[in-house]
This record gives C-alpha cells, sequence and structure tokens, in this order.
C-alpha cells in the first residue's frame, strides 16, 4: 500500500465517509490537512467565526439529514466550536467536528494554541476522539461518522495531533464499525407494541405528543398514518414543527410555554399520550408534577435514557420511530377494530378549544409594523417549500407559531440549547445542501449582531440565503420577561439598534442586498422584492412595535393549567370546558 | 435503599474513567466508591461504583451510564448473590490493646515499628467498619481504603452475558428496578 502522510488520510476517509461539504477556517495544527483539502473534490467553505463552521454543519445536517462537518484549530478554534457543539448534541443533529490538536509531544505542556478540546467537549457531544497515531485516523473518521449518525444522533469531535496529520501511514478505511459498547436498539419489542396498541384502543383522550425524532427517523408518512387510523389529534413540539402539516384538521400547533391554548390544554386534560421522539422537557412540560395528571404515557425513543427520564412511561416502544410506527400502526389497527372507544366527545372538546382561542396578535395602535404581521407575510409568501432557520427569542416564538409548516426538514431552530446567533449559519448551510430552495433566516437584531459576519461567507461562496431581522431594537424576549416579572425595569436590553449599527448598510458593506421596510404597507412589497433576488444575500431590515409580546404564555416553573393567551389573562372556559 | 453497587465493564481506551466521572458530576449522581482495574480481558477494564442514589432511579443512572460509547455492560450487584470486598490498609499506634483488636479481627500486621503497627484487613463492608471502630480509640495515625469490588456468586460471569451477546442490547423497561445493559 502506498504511503500517504496522515492529512491525505484524514482527507480520503472524508471522501470515503462521503462528505461533499465542510464548513472551517485553517490554522498552525490543522494546517496539514488544508493541503490535501485543497485538492480534494470535497466542497470546502471557508467561514469567518468557527462557531459559524458549526452551525453551519448543524444547518445543513438538519436541512438534509446527512452528517455535517465542521472542522477548525487547536485551541482557540476548536474552543469556538464548544457552542455548535453543544447546541447539535442538545437538538440530536448530527454533526462531526474536525480538529488540529498540538504535536502529540506537546500535549500536556500549556502549549501555544493547546486546548484539551476532547475534556471540554465531553459533556457536550455524543462521543470524541483524541488521535496521536495516523493509523487510528480511518478509524475515527469512520465510527465518528457512524456514531454521529445512527442511534440517537448527536455531535462527534475528532481531535487530531498535528504530527499525526504529518507523518507517514497507509490508508485502509474501515467499511464496517463494530463497537462492543454501541449497538443502539433499533426495533421496538412486539410486546410493547402490542401494550401501546391497546393502550391507544382503551383511550378515550388521546393526545399525539410528537416531537423531533419523528423528523431524524424520517418517520412523518408513518405518523400520518397513525393519525389517520386512529383519529387522534396531533400536538408538535418547536423541534416537531413540520413533521405533520399544520394545515391537517388534526393538529393542535404547539404545545409548551408558548404553545397554543388547544395544544397545550389538550396535553393536560388527555387521558394518554403517545409520545413519539419526544422528551418531556421543561419548556413542554411546565411544571413537571402537574403537568398532563391523568395521562397514561406510551413513550417511544430511540434512546433508552429517555424513558422514565422526567415521567414514568407505562409502555416504552424503545427502537428507530421509523420501525415503531411501521409495528405500531397494524397493531393499532387490529386493537382498534376490537374495540374503539368514541373519541367524538374528545375531538368536539379540543377542536372547540383550537376554534376558541386560535393564535393571534394586536396590530400596534401607532400605525407601526407588527413582527408577528412580518413573520406571517413572510410564511405566506415564501410557501411551504421554503426552508426557514430562526434565532432565539420572540421572533423564534412567532416564526415557530405563524408560519404554516407543512413538510419536515423546512423549521430550523435551536430548541434545547437556546443559541442566539444560530439562524444566519445555520440558514447559510441548509441552503448548501439544499440549493434550490429558498432559504429565510428570521433572526432577531440582537441574535443577528452575534454572527452576521457569515453573511460574507454566503456572499462571497454565492450562497444566496435572505434574512429577516426583526428589529425591535431590543433583547425583546428578555424584555418580555422584565415587562412581566421585574417591574418593567428594562436593565441592559435596550440595544438602541434602530440605526445603529444600520443593518442595511452593514448588510451592503458585506457584499448582500440590504432592505428596509418601515411601515405595514411596505410590508409585502419588501418580501416580494428579496424574493426577487436570486444571485446574493439579501438581508431586510424590518423595524418593528418594541411592545409586542408572545402569547400565550405558561410562566417558567408555574403549571400549564396557568396559560395565559394575554397578560395576566386565563382563557375564559365555558363552565363545563374545565 | 438508596445505595447501589454497579459493576461496570469498560474498553481499556483513555478518557474512559474521565467520561464516567463527567457524566456523574454532570447529572448529579452521588460517588460513594469508584474502584477500576484491568479484566481477565486486556482490552476491558472493570469499575465498581458503589452510588447514593438519593432522589435518582437506579435504572435512569444505568441507562445514561450505558450511553458512553467506552461502556460495554453495566450490572447491579446485589448483597444477595454477590461477594463485596474492600481493602483497608491503617496506622494504628503499636500496643498490644492494638494486636488483640488485629487477631480478633482476622487482620493482619503488614508492618510493625516501634511505634506504628499498619495492618492490613480485606473483608466486606461491614467487618472493615467493626474493625475500624475498635481500632480508632487506639488512635489512628493515617488509614486508606481501596474502594468496594464486586463479583457475582456462581458459575456466571459479567463478561459472558455482556460480550457473548453483542448486538442484542437488552435494555430495561421504565419500571424495572435493576439495572443490568448488556451489549
Ligand atoms: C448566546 C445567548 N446569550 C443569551 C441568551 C439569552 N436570550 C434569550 S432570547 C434573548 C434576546 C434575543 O434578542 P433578539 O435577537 O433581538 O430577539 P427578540 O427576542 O427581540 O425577537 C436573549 C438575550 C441566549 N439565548 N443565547
Amino acid at each position: 500500500m502506498s504511503k500517504i502522510n496522515g492529512a491525505q488520510s484524514l482527507v480520503n476517509a472524508l471522501e470515503a465517509a462521503g462528505v461533499e461539504v465542510m464548513f472551517g477556517i485553517p490554522g498552525g495544527a490543522i494546517l496539514p490537512a488544508y493541503d490535501p483539502i485543497f485538492d480534494s473534490k470535497i466542497r470546502h467553505i471557508l467561514v469567518r467565526h468557527e462557531q459559524g463552521a458549526g452551525h453551519a454543519a448543524t444547518g445543513y445536517a438538519q436541512a438534509t439529514g446527512r452528517v455535517g462537518v465542521c472542522i477548525a484549530t487547536s485551541g482557540p478554534g476548536a474552543t469556538n466550536l464548544v457552542t455548535p457543539l453543544a447546541d447539535a448534541q442538545m437538538d440530536s443533529v448530527p454533526i462531526v467536528a474536525i480538529t488540529g490538536q498540538v504535536p502529540s509531544l506537546a500535549i500536556g505542556t500549556d502549549a501555544f494554541q493547546e486546548a484539551d478540546i476532547r475534556g471540554v467537549t465531553m459533556p457536550v457531544t455524543k462521543h470524541n476522539y483524541l488521535i496521536t497515531d495516523p493509523k487510528d485516523i480511518p478509524r475515527a473518521i469512520a465510527e465518528a461518522f457512524h456514531i454521529a449518525s445512527t442511534g440517537r444522533p448527536g455531535a462527534v469531535l475528532v481531535d487530531i495531533a498535528k504530527d499525526a496529520l504529518q507523518k507517514e501511514t497507509t490508508f485502509d478505511y474501515p467499511h464496517t464499525v463494530s463497537l462492543a459498547g454501541y449497538n443502539p436498539v433499533i426495533e421496538p419489542k412486539i410486546e410493547a407494541v402490542r401494550d401501546a396498541a391497546a393502550l391507544i384502543a382503551q383511550s378515550k383522550k388521546p393526545v399525539l405528543y410528537v416531537g423531533g425524532g419523528v423528523i431524524k427517523a424520517e418517520a412523518a408518512a408513518e405518523l400520518m398514518q397513525l393519525a389517520q387510523v386512529t383519529g387522534i389529534p396531533v400536538v408538535t413540539t418547536l423541534m416537531a414543527r413540520g413533521a405533520f402539516p399544520d394545515s391537517h384538521q388534526q393538529h393542535l400547533g404547539m404545545p409548551g410555554m408558548h404553545g397554543t391554548v388547544a395544544a397545550v390544554t389538550a396535553l393536560q386534560k388527555a387521558d394518554l399520550l403517545i409520545t413519539l421522539g419526544a422528551r418531556f422537557d421543561d419548556r413542554v412540560t411546565g411544571k413537571l408534577s402537574t403537568f398532563a395528571p391523568n395521562a397514561k404515557i406510551i413513550h417511544a425513543d430511540i434512546d433508552p435514557a429517555e424513558i422514565g427520564k422526567n415521567r414514568h412511561a407505562d409502555v416504552a416502544l424503545i427502537g428507530d420511530l421509523k420501525n415503531t410506527l411501521r409495528a405500531l400502526v397494524p397493531a393499532t389497527k387490529v386493537a382498534l377494530a376490537k374495540s374503539a372507544p368514541d373519541l367524538t366527545p374528545w375531538l368536539n372538546e379540543v377542536y372547540g378549544w383550537r376554534k376558541k382561542f386560535p393564535l393571534g396578535y394586536d396590530k400596534p395602535a401607532d400605525g407601526s409594523v407588527s413582527p408577528q404581521y412580518v413573520i406571517e407575510r413572510i410564511g405566506k409568501i415564501s410557501g411551504p417549500d421554503t426552508i426557514f432557520a430562526a434565532g432565539v427569542g420572540q421572533h423564534q416564538m412567532w416564526a415557530s407559531q405563524f408560519i404554516g409548516y407543512e413538510k419536515p426538514r423546512t423549521w430550523l431552530n435551536s430548541g434545547g440549547l437556546g443559541t442566539m446567533g444560530y439562524a444566519v449559519p445555520a440558514a447559510m448551510g441548509a441552503k448548501v445542501g439544499a440549493p434550490d430552495a429558498t432559504v429565510w433566516a428570521i433572526d432577531g437584531d440582537g441574535c443577528f449582531q452575534m454572527t452576521n459576519q457569515e453573511l460574507v461567507t454566503c456572499a462571497l461562496n454565492n450562497i444566496p440565503i435572505k434574512v429577516a431581522v426583526i428589529n425591535n431594537e431590543s433583547l425583546g424576549m428578555v424584555r418580555q420577561w422584565q415587562t412581566l416579572f421585574y417591574n418593567q425595569r428594562y436593565s441592559n436590553t435596550d440595544l438602541h439598534s434602530k440605526r445603529i449599527p444600520d443593518f442595511k448598510l452593514l448588510a451592503e458593506a458585506m457584499g448582500c442586498v440590504g432592505l428596509r421596510c418601515e411601515t405595514p404597507g411596505d410590508v409585502d412589497k419588501t418580501i416580494e422584492a428579496a424574493m426577487a433576488i436570486n444571485d446574493r444575500p439579501v438581508v431586510v431590515d424590518f423595524n418593528v412595535h418594541r411592545d409586542a409580546m408572545v402569547w400565550p404564555m405558561v410562566a417558567a416553573g408555574t403549571s400549564n393549567d396557568e396559560i395565559t393567551v394575554a397578560r395576566s389573562m386565563a382563557p375564559v372556559w365555558d363552565s363545563q370546558e374545565l | 435503599m438508596a445505595i447501589h453497587t454497579l459493576a461496570v465493564l469498560v474498553e481499556n481506551s483513555p478518557g474512559v474513567l474521565a467520561r464516567v466521572a463527567s457524566l456523574f458530576s454532570r447529572r448529579g449522581y452521588n460517588i460513594d466508591s469508584l474502584a477500576v482495574g484491568p479484566t481477565e480481558n486486556p482490552k476491558v477494564s472493570r469499575m465498581t461504583i458503589v452510588l447514593n442514589l438519593e432522589g435518582h432511579a437506579l435504572d435512569q443512572v444505568s441507562a445514561q451510564l450505558f450511553k458512553l460509547v467506552n461502556v460495554i455492560g453495566i450490572s447491579e450487584m446485589k448483597d444477595s448473590d454477590s461477594l463485596k470486598r474492600e481493602i483497608l490498609l491503617v496506622k494504628v499506634a503499636n500496643t498490644s490493646a492494638t494486636k488483640d483488636i488485629v487477631k480478633k479481627h482476622n487482620a493482619v500486621i503488614a508492618d510493625e515499628s516501634t511505634t506504628t503497627l499498619s495492618i492490613e484487613a480485606v473483608g466486606q463492608s461491614a467487618a472493615i467498619e467493626s474493625l475500624l471502630n475498635e481500632l480508632r480509640p487506639q488512635g489512628i495515625r493515617e488509614l486508606v481504603q481501596s474502594g468496594l469490588v464486586a463479583l457475582e456468586r456462581g458459575d456466571k460471569t459479567l463478561a459472558d452475558r455482556t460480550l457473548s451477546t453483542m448486538g442484542t442490547a437488552n435494555e430495561s423497561d421504565s419500571n424495572s428496578s435493576t439495572a443490568d445493559y448488556q451489549n
């Protein structure tokens, strides 16, 4: 076998793993790898900050279902990846990060640009490696892709010492990976499937509680079958928006802190939650001890550690959700053929709540632009084939609430970690993975100021994304909490960002088209102008009313029963409803 | 009972102890003792972990531990069907009373100077504890304990179960109270 260096072996391994693109920035320790990258068929996109590389890999993975790849040098390059690694791991997104490390003999000496990135990322990755021998490179890469993409997907880091990249080695890529300690269970137990079907056939008030796992497992079609076979109403969590069409008559919307009254209340009043790839996150359950008090729980997940972590499961279905649903649908049909409870009273109730408490917002009295309206119009004008990537804050919640999602992988956001700065680089990664799709980043003026420099990357690499900056001149979500819980004392949430920075000029300085919209009458025109530009990235500065709030709301740590539809306003129920 | 003993087979790879420790610290699980060493298989190390699980379900702890890629198998070591031993090394004032206590407890004097006895004892936790209680009035100058190690009684071995059934992870359901996770 011919001799090559470790760097060439790394690039060969990435090619063998099927990588088509990676996002990164070179530096001393990773430099040997950048030489063969120069000749590789893998596209390398030079970002402006490693955090951008990590979120771009995540956006790429979320939009395509493939493993996203980012690459950085040792020390600060590697530590800049910590946030996106934690972000991807929290949201179960398959990404692989490659980092250079100081030469093996220098490890442990506090050498220039040394950081123990394996130690640092241990708690925020699914697994990680430190490679000091070039012969281990192909195996580590093969294992990293296998671990990232199978079971419950996640983030894997491979740290490679500089001398391992420089030394001679031979390339031998393992085409199968066998790990003694890693064998995810993918087929659910048949008895558990039967038990679940039996519970479904007994339930009079069931809800399908759908989480992001359905999207990861590519199981939307199977979910649709289960919904159709049973007629059970569906809620989709923040991570699952798009797993079930918003336009479907059984859809109640998103549950949780800013969920719809119908979705939140249906979970609270249910006698059975059919939990599919969801994890009883505190943002969904509210005060856990009061969550869905009368419900039995069917919990389907590929991760056994999710079962019973937050809520006891009466039936656990451990396995790949696609397999699980393929088994559950026929089993449920059989069970329902024996006895099918009449769901009509329950359906009348939940659909009544949906009708009575629709999502809505007030138009600002002073004639300024309502942020919800802007987001709603972008959704309508751009349509259901668009991929949306949101930042974190009020605009994220509105983008989840007021855009209709019809398909999986059209809604990307940072759900678990809540990472401001996610939107622009994630949109970039999504556009690279799905070049024919229209990709909109819905961003806040605060978030946008964290990672907007990746628009330079977009402009120079022909990645024409569209960015809506929902500019309320403040850290709006934090300001909302200050309004509600801190006596309107707006400590350090005013960004003064009406014109500093001037987002239109900033966009133009970065090689994008900059647009601005300041009146409700211009909203559609401006969106259409942005839609018409496809040869460059576009940024629209939407100057919106700053006091708009996200409703409904369940305050952190309180019970879902205490949902408010507006400030201090509980839903007004008919007396027989509660 | 909140105290549980887990036998954990791990791949003998760098960083594996840090991974286990990091997991316990991150998820707020309290370790009473942890003993780690080689096994009959050079690729595998074995940890015996004694946990004080106030407020955490054993099953959840095992499931989280089992998610670590380098963890191959986990089994709870119940008092009823396993051998549990600790090692104690302790320095006590060299008196005839001390020597009587050593004899009574079948401990060993491993080293002796005119003023100090270095005593070695191997036994179950309760026996070690009772020896220490008697030694304390004699003046303990220094002591070191190994942490518990445990082995299942009978013919079965944890490695047999774990390594022979590779690929058929035997995950427990949510209400099982024992932890038995095998790959
Ligand atoms: C990196 C990071 N820092 C701080 C926060 C806390 N945080 C959550 S939302 C938010 C405000 C976001 O402001 P903006 O981007 O303007 O969006 P808006 O809420 O106004 O729509 C902040 C500071 C966070 N989620 N992430």
